[in-house]
């Protein structure tokens, strides 16, 4: 009896040390906020959207052994460079998914630089990902505040919105995002009036609104995220500023935010998404089988994680080894991607993800069927005139 | 017409009556702190979490029993309370033979765990709560536009200040209550139920933070981490104006938001900081806070 154990168990460590010597063992880790402001916008929405990917890509017919971790951030550069140092290290782990808030995703890009791994981004914002730190490694999948910029900024300084006042998160990213923002207002014929250096996080913002409104704006730019933005355009309302015409820009909000405001509030605001779920048969349809496992429509960052994770497996099966992260992003970068989410995808040398971005104003209430029917799509940007065009120091294809 | 320091004089006014109103949350939110404090020496670090539960349950009746907000003004607070009660019961009654610090970070762990479970339920991103019919719109005052909503916070908070104060210390259940925090031996020994009393302050202190949350519904943002956010404020001004003092925490927190508000007009990055400012300097020269009584 014990032999017969014994023997069998033999085998199949055999059998099982057989299978994976004949697959490509890739490790995926999603490293975002799973308590903090972007849980519901990436967390464990980001982590459900890569399985999903792995799921689709059928990794497991085509001899790729797919294991996801996840961890939480916290939003802080020290613990997440901690993470993805102890991950590419000791967990074996090839490529690090996601990474909302630009401090942490730079601290990371840079550890993956250094340990040949891969940094797909989706969640964080800047620019200086496939800029100032522009790393081979790394791939900005989904968005960035230029590409928010050149949709909202743009779009509203065009449709008339001509004097622009600034309610700007007092941190990096807010001026960050006001910079690039004022830049396309002033390009397209725009001024900006004022700014005002709001901390970072507030609750009231009633006096700040006052002085937007005193200022005679048309357009009050908002340049933070999450519930600052929430509260800022609760109190708008309330303070009769859009009813008296002057018109809000959430410059980076998110479908999550839009929800958690409700169409009342929320209606007429223009906002510029990479993805929706209502856009097509496709979206609807990923969407659908997002929502029955999440119990929420996805955001673009949790959309974008699993398009990333699609094109990031396909370089890795194209290559057949998941080991050199040099390699396979640049073999993401000579690929056609086809996306069912995104549309046609290219990978720019610098690892920008070239792709549509969308003007969405969210619906009155009247026309909203649902909880989750929320936009109205007024315009496609199209991926060239949407993000930053190329530093040539960063086209890694030509290095 | 003058002008001050550059500032038109209809943007002060209008920037001190929104100071006004951020105050009112202060008074109720620190009258509620020093309550518990002045009366059970318990340092309650769940009043932020038990704000936000306020909020959350106003939502809750709202969307899961068809509850309006006027009802909801009432009843948040009273469960909000009644939850308090048992906390009181089950867990804080035991350390008040203890040092301060054992409340502190009994209260703290609970707060992160209140948080904790309504972030796992409902997300961070906060949910919708619109301003009651009858209270929106709002009045042109020439200077600014008040919605009525602001101007019935100020009302409420003012009406709800006045009459903890006056039952604390004009009333003979206020009597009682001082007394039994100075020497509950001697109280009890006159037949009068310490336990009792002692729970029912603690009540009445966490009912006052679910109330100010009902009262935030509707113009902050509904999500698990709004009482988190505010709460070092609020104890701020406990400090400043002096631990366990009722009317220097009412007072305080009004003053304190007038002077946030301007602050916000002079400086704007400086007003978040500009309590705390405050709060040092007063440490500095009087450390038993502005109507404290002992140090």
């Amino acid at each position: 009896m014990m032999k017969q154990l014994a023997l069998s168990t033999a085998l199949g460590a055999l059998f099982a040390g057989a299978g994976y010597a004949q697959g490509i063992d890739v490790k995926l880790g999603v490293l975002n906020d799973r308590s903090g402001v972007y849980a519901d916008l990436s967390g464990e929405g980001s982590v459900v959207a890569a399985r999903m990917a792995v799921e689709d890509f059928k990794a497991a017919d085509k001899g790729l052994n797919v294991e996801i971790i996840s961890a939480d951030h916290q939003n802080k550069p020290d613990i997440g460079a901690g993470i993805a140092r102890q991950w590419y290290d000791e967990a074996g782990v090839n490529a690090i998914l996601d990474v909302p808030t630009s401090s942490v995703a730079l601290a990371v890009a840079d550890i993956t630089a250094e340990k040949n791994g891969v940094l797909i981004d989706s969640g964080a914002g800047s620019t200086a990902l496939t800029r100032e730190q522009c790393r081979p490694t790394t791939v900005h999948w989904t968005y960035d505040t230029a590409a928010l910029a050149n949709g909202t900024g743009a779009a509203m300084t065009n449709a008339g919105g001509k004097k622009w006042f600034f309610l700007t998160a007092d941190y990096a990213f807010g001026h960050s995002l006001e910079e690039n923002t004022a830049k396309v207002v002033e390009a397209n014929g725009g001024q900006v009036v004022g700014t005002v250096n709001v901390p970072f996080p507030a609750t009231d913002f009633s006096s700040f609104l006052l002085q937007a409104q005193g200022s005679g704006a048309d357009v009050i730019g908002l340049a933070n995220a999450g519930g600052d933005t929430v509260n800022a355009i609760k109190q708008a309302s309330e303070f009769g500023i859009t009813q008296a015409g002057q018109k809000l820009a959430a410059l980076l909000f998110f479908v999550t935010d839009v929800h958690a405001l409700g169409a009342q509030t929320a209606q007429g605001l223009s906002l510029t998404e990479a993805f929706y779920w209502d856009q097509n048969d496709a979206t609807r349809a990923w969407s659908k089988r997002f929502m029955d496992i999440h119990g929420a429509q996805p955001t673009m960052v949790q959309a974008g994680v699993y398009s990333g994770t699609m094109a990031y497996l396909a370089a890795v099966e194209a290559l057949g080894s998941a080991t050199d992260g040099k390699a396979i992003v640049a073999q993401m970068k000579k690929a056609e991607i086809d996306d069912p989410l995104f549309g046609k995808v290219s990978v720019r040398g610098d690892g920008r993800a070239i792709h549509d971005m969308y003007l969405f104003e969210v619906k009155t209430p009247e026309q909203s069927q649902g909880e989750w029917d929320l936009y109205n799509q007024i315009s496609t940007i199209s991926g060239a005139d949407a993000f930053l065009p190329m530093l040539p120091e960063c086209d890694f294809t030509k290095q | 017409m003058f002008e001050l320091l550059g500032i038109p004089p209809q943007v002060l006014l209008g920037q001190l009556l929104l100071g006004l109103i951020n105050g009112s949350f202060y008074a109720v939110l620190s009258l509620g702190l020093a309550v518990i404090f002045g009366l059970l020496n318990i340092i309650n670090f769940a009043h932020g979490a038990l704000y936000m539960a306020g909020a959350f349950v106003g939502w809750m009746l709202l969307n899961y029993l068809g509850i309006g907000y006027w009802p909801a003004l009432i009843l948040a607070p009273l469960i909000v309370g009644a939850f308090g009660i048992v906390l009181e019961r089950t867990m804080l009654s035991r350390l008040y033979h203890l040092d301060h610090l054992y409340g502190l970070l009994l209260t703290f762990g609970l707060a992160l765990i209140i948080q904790g479970l309504f972030r796992n339920y409902y997300g961070i991103s906060g949910l919708p709560y619109q301003i009651p019919a009858l209270l929106s719109g709002g009045q042109n005052l020439g200077f600014m536009f008040l919605p009525n909503y602001r101007a019935w916070v100020v009302v409420a908070s003012v009406l709800v200040c006045f009459g903890t104060w006056f039952v604390i210390e004009k009333t003979r259940l206020g009597a009682y209550l001082r007394a039994a925090t100075e020497n509950p031996a001697l109280v009890g020994a006159f037949g009068i139920n310490v336990p009792l009393l002692v729970m029912l302050t603690y009540g009445f202190g966490v009912a006052l933070a679910g109330f100010a949350g009902v009262l935030a519904a509707p113009i902050y943002s509904v999500n698990p981490n709004m009482g988190a956010d505010l709460i070092i404020v609020v104890f701020a001004v406990v400090v400043i104006g002096g631990m366990g003092s009722i009317m220097g925490a009412i007072v305080t927190g009004y003053m304190l938001g007038l002077i946030e508000g301007l602050t916000r007009v002079f400086y704007p990055e400086g007003s978040a900081v500009v309590i705390f400012v405050i709060m040092a300097i007063v440490l500095l020269i009087k450390p038993e806070g502005l109507f404290g009584r002992t140090a």
